[in-house]
C-alpha cells in the first residue's frame, strides 16, 4: 500500500516537475509548482514527518505560492514566445541530454555512502513535539540567527522597495 | 469490524449529513435575513418553504450551462472543482463527539484523527485560495480578475492573524489533534464553570476568539469583508461568469467553509460536545427541555393561527419536535446524541452569528479592510500570543 502510494505521488510529482518547464504560460508553471509541492508533502506524510509534511502544504503551497501566483495574475504575464530551433537542437538535444543524466545519475550514485534503504514506517519522531523539541534544544541557536536573517531579508526588501518610490 | 468497511459507512454518514447541512444553511440564511428585515422569506415550496433547497438544487442542476468564449478553458473548469474539494475535505478530521458504541462497535465519531488536524485545516484552507483566484484569472474578465486578486489578497492578509489566534489556545491545550484538544477543554472550575478554552486558565482566550471569528469572516468572504464579490462594484466578483453546476459549487464552497470554520472555531475555544454545565445539575434534560417548548409553542402558535395554513402545518411541526424530545430520554440516546447535540448547537450558534452579522453590517471598503488586518488585528494577535505564552510559561514553572 505504501509502495503504491509511493509511486502514484512521486509520478504525479514528476509529472508536475516536467509540466513546470514545458508550460509556456506563467500561471500554468507556477501551478505545476504547486502540484509537485503538494505531492512532495504527501511524500514527507508517507515517510512519516507529519509535522514537515504539514508546513510543506501550509507555507509553500499554501503561502508562497499563492503571493507567486497573485504577482503574475497582477503584471498580467502572457504566455512566452516559441524560439525557432535550429537543425542542430532538433536532432541531438534528447539524446544528449539522455546521455547527461545518466552520467549525473552515475556519478551521484557513486560518490553517495551507501546507507540502509529507507522503510515506510521505520521513522516515527515526525510529530510536531519532536520536531519542536529538537528546534528549542538541539538547535536553538542556528534556529534564532535564521529568523533573524530573515528578518534581515525583510528590512532590507522593504528599503530597496522605499527607494524605488522615491 | 474492518476498518475500510467502517471508514465508509462513516464518511457516507458525514458526507451526507454535511450536504444536508449545506442545503439547508441556505434555506435558514434566507429565512433569518428575512426576518431581520421584517419579511416572511422563502414560503411557497413545501411547508414553510421546507423544500426550497431541493428546487434550488434543481434550478441549478437543469440551468443552461454557458462557456464564455474567451476563457482559459482548462483552468476555468478546473478552479471550482478546487474550491468545493478543499471546502469539503477539512470536514474529516472534525471529532463530532466522543468515542461511542454502535451494535457493539466501538469508534469515534470522527472520520479520522490526525495528530497535525489543526495544520491539516489551516493547510485546506490555503489550498483553497486557488479555487477563487483561478476563477477570477481564468474567466478572462476584469470584474473577475479583480474578485479574485481581492479574494487572494485579502485571504493570505487575515491567515496570519488566524494562525495566531489558533496558536494561542494550543500553547494551553498543548495539542494538534482536535480530539486532545477538546479532551484538554472537560473539566470545571469549581464544578460548575467549564474548562472551555475561552474560560481555560491560565489565560483565558477570549480575545483569541474574537480575533478568530473576525479573521473567519474574512477568510470565508462573508459580509462584513465579502469584498471579492462586490455586487455593486464588481458584477459579482470572481464567479461573474460562471453559471449552473459550476456556480453552485462555489456558492456550496463558502458554505462547507463557513462550516468548517464554526466546527474549528467550536472545538478550539468552546469545548466541543462538553455541555456548558455538568450533568449532575442537569444539563442532559436541556436538549428535552427547549425541543419539548418548541414543540408546545407550535401547538400554541396552531391553536391561534396568523395563516390559514399554520392550523395544519404547524401541528405536524410540534409532534416532530415532541418525538425528538421523547429520544433524548432514552439512555442510549444519551450517549451518541448528547454530545453531538451540544457540538451541533454550538457549531448553530456561530453560524447564525454569521447570518445575523450579514443582516446586519454593512459592507467595508477595501482599504479599510486591509488597514484593519494589518494595523489593528495582527498586532492585537501578536499581543495575545505573546501575553498567552508568558502566562503558560509562568504556569508551568
Amino acid at each position: 500500500m505504501d509502495a503504491l502510494l509511493f509511486l502514484i505521488f512521486a509520478g504525479i510529482a514528476v509529472i508536475c516537475a516536467v509540466s513546470l518547464v514545458l508550460q509556456r504560460h506563467p500561471i500554468s508553471s507556477a501551478l505545476s509548482l504547486v502540484g509537485v509541492m503538494a505531492s512532495l508533502a504527501a511524500l514527507y506524510l508517507l515517510l512519516g514527518g507529519e509535522f514537515i509534511a504539514a508546513a510543506q502544504l501550509v507555507v509553500y503551497a499554501g503561502a508562497i505560492m499563492v503571493l507567486f501566483i497573485f504577482v503574475i495574475m497582477l503584471l498580467n504575464a502572457g504566455t512566452e514566445k516559441k524560439i525557432v530551433k535550429g537543425p542542430m537542437v532538433r536532432f541531438f538535444a534528447l539524446p544528449l541530454l539522455v546521455i547527461l543524466l545518466g552520467i549525473l545519475g552515475y556519478v551521484v550514485q557513486s560518490l553517495l555512502p551507501v546507507s540502509a534503504p529507507v522503510n515506510f514506517g521505520s521513522f516515527t519522531h515526525g510529530a510536531p513535539q519532536d520536531v519542536g523539541r529538537l528546534l528549542f534544544r538541539n538547535y536553538l541557536l542556528p534556529f534564532e540567527v535564521t529568523s533573524v536573517l530573515i528578518l534581515i531579508a525583510i528590512i532590507g526588501a522593504i528599503v530597496l522597495a522605499r527607494k524605488e518610490i522615491e | 469490524m474492518n476498518f475500510l468497511l467502517l471508514s465508509l459507512i462513516k464518511a457516507g454518514i458525514v458526507a451526507g449529513v454535511l450536504l444536508t447541512t449545506l442545503a439547508y444553511l441556505q434555506w435558514i440564511e434566507r429565512k433569518v435575513i428575512a426576518h431581520i428585515q421584517l419579511r416572511v422569506g422563502p414560503r411557497r415550496v413545501g411547508p414553510h418553504g421546507l423544500l426550497q433547497p431541493l428546487a434550488d438544487v434543481i434550478k441549478l442542476l437543469t440551468k443552461e450551462d454557458m462557456l464564455p468564449s474567451h476563457v482559459n478553458k482548462f483552468f476555468y473548469f478546473l478552479a471550482p472543482f478546487i474550491a468545493v474539494m478543499f471546502a469539503l475535505i477539512s470536514i474529516s478530521v472534525v471529532p463530532f463527539g466522543p468515542e461511542i458504541n454502535v451494535f457493539g462497535i466501538q469508534t469515534y465519531m470522527q472520520l479520522t484523527d490526525l495528530n497535525i488536524g489543526v495544520l491539516f485545516i489551516l493547510g485546506m484552507s490555503g489550498m483553497g485560495v486557488y479555487g477563487i483566484a483561478l476563477a477570477g484569472w481564468a474567466s478572462n474578465n476584469k470584474y473577475s480578475l479583480m474578485g479574485g486578486l481581492r479574494s487572494s489578497a485579502q485571504m493570505i492578509s487575515y491567515e496570519l492573524p488566524m494562525a495566531m489566534a489558533i496558536a494561542a489556545p494550543l500553547l494551553i491545550l498543548n495539542s494538534l489533534s482536535f480530539r486532545e484538544l477538546v479532551n484538554g477543554q472537560g473539566a470545571y472550575y469549581f464544578g460548575f464553570i467549564p474548562n472551555w478554552s475561552i474560560f481555560h486558565g491560565p489565560f483565558p482566550q477570549i480575545f483569541s476568539f474574537i480575533i478568530f471569528l473576525i479573521a473567519a469572516f474574512a477568510e470565508t468572504n462573508r459580509v462584513p469583508f465579502d469584498l471579492p464579490e462586490a455586487e455593486n462594484e464588481l458584477v459579482a466578483g470572481f464567479h461573474t461568469e460562471y453559471s449552473s453546476m459550476k456556480f453552485a459549487s462555489f456558492f456550496m464552497a463558502e458554505y462547507a467553509n463557513m462550516i468548517t470554520v464554526s466546527c474549528v472555531a467550536t472545538l478550539l475555544f468552546l469545548g466541543g460536545w462538553h455541555p456548558p454545565f455538568p450533568a449532575e445539575y442537569g444539563s442532559k434534560f436541556i436538549p428535552t427541555i427547549i425541543f419539548a417548548i418548541g414543540g408546545l409553542t407550535c401547538f400554541y402558535h396552531a391553536a391561534n393561527p396568523a395563516r390559514r395554513l399554520d392550523k395544519f402545518t404547524l401541528p405536524v411541526f410540534g409532534v416532530v419536535f415532541l418525538v425528538i424530545a421523547a429520544v433524548f430520554m432514552l439512555p442510549i440516546a444519551g450517549k451518541i446524541l448528547l454530545p453531538f447535540f451540544w457540538f451541533a448547537s454550538k457549531v448553530g450558534a456561530i453560524l447564525f452569528l454569521y447570518i445575523w452579522v450579514r443582516g446586519t453590517l454593512p459592507r467595508f471598503r477595501y482599504d479599510q479592510l486591509m488597514r484593519f488586518a494589518w494595523t489593528v488585528l495582527f498586532p492585537v494577535a501578536i499581543v495575545n500570543l505573546f501575553v498567552t505564552g508568558l502566562a503558560v510559561a509562568l504556569e508551568s514553572k
